[in-house]
């Protein structure tokens, strides 16, 4: 019964999703994070999605995490001679994180991992009802 | 006189195996709603049917070779009549709204014809349930 797949597919797609959402919960974890002795400040991360066959239906297509990439966005610089990490200059470098973009990105991830799980649901019960087939 | 009774039988089982490849191609549509230049999938559910009937009565007629068969009396499984998926190439669906990063999902749509062919498999299995009635009925003749 090729309705088996479905679970692998949406299984995986949940999966993707779950490590979608890890990425934003450590983006927006280190968005105030500022750059520590080495200069270096936090970079965003972002998970690019990957379509994946599977099963023996050509149709059936999955989704892996197949890279996972850092922002090239230009750090936050904030003017604050006070603080202890301080350049030259007086500016501390801040993470690129940008809060309203993570926000969104949360929300898309679990919305899609909603309807997936709705999915899986949904095949459960036709899988049940076919079992009580000519009952 | 068995086939009388197979006939309708075997449209509804074509009918639920067209229904479950769907389901399979659409969950996969909804899946890959974030991957970047994924193109969603769908096919003519008409045109599927009507190509698994005709390749099904040319079986059936004996007009090709069937596996486990050598007598037009023996009974065809479902295996003999091939793979639904094998006949049935999915095509491209059309695209409403572009996106930047090239995935043509419409999630809105996919989770509408999802609905619909689960609720259409629903009624099917009614259907084939339905119709197991009948032919138990007729044979008690009670």
């Amino acid at each position: 019964m090729s309705m088996f797949t479905i679970f692998n597919v949406s299984g995986s797609a949940i999966s993707a999703q779950a490590q979608r959402l890890n990425a934003v919960a450590s983006n927006l974890a280190n968005a105030d994070a500022v750059a520590g002795p080495d200069g270096q400040a936090f970079r965003a991360r972002q998970v690019v999605f990957q379509t994946v066959p599977m099963g023996n239906n050509p149709a059936s297509a999955g989704v892996r995490v197949q890279n996972i990439i850092e922002s090239d966005a230009p750090n936050r610089r904030v003017f604050n001679p006070q603080h202890p990490s301080a350049d030259g200059e007086g500016y501390v470098t801040h993470s690129n994180v940008n809060p309203v973009e993570e926000m969104v990105n949360m929300i898309s991830a679990s919305r899609a991992y909603q309807n997936n799980v709705e999915v899986m649901n949904t095949a459960r019960t036709l899988l049940l009802r076919t079992l009580q087939m000519g009952q | 006189m068995f086939e009388h009774l197979t006939r309708r039988m075997e449209f509804f089982s074509d009918v639920l195996q067209l229904r479950a490849h769907r389901q399979q191609v659409l969950a996969s549509n909804i899946a890959n709603a974030d991957t970047p230049g994924f193109v969603a999938r769908d096919f003519d559910f008409k045109q599927a049917l009507g190509n698994v009937q005709a390749r099904g009565s040319e079986l059936r007629a004996g007009a090709m070779p069937v596996l486990g068969g050598g007598d037009a009396r023996h009974l065809r499984t479902s295996a003999a009549l091939g793979d639904v998926a094998d006949r049935n190439r999915v095509q491209y669906s059309v695209q409403t709204q572009p996106s930047l990063d090239g995935n043509s999902v419409d999630m809105d749509q996919q989770r509408a014809n999802f609905m619909h062919n689960a609720v259409q498999y629903e009624s099917t299995l009614r259907f084939i349930n339905g119709h197991v009635r009948t032919m138990l009925s007729a044979i008690q003749g009670q």
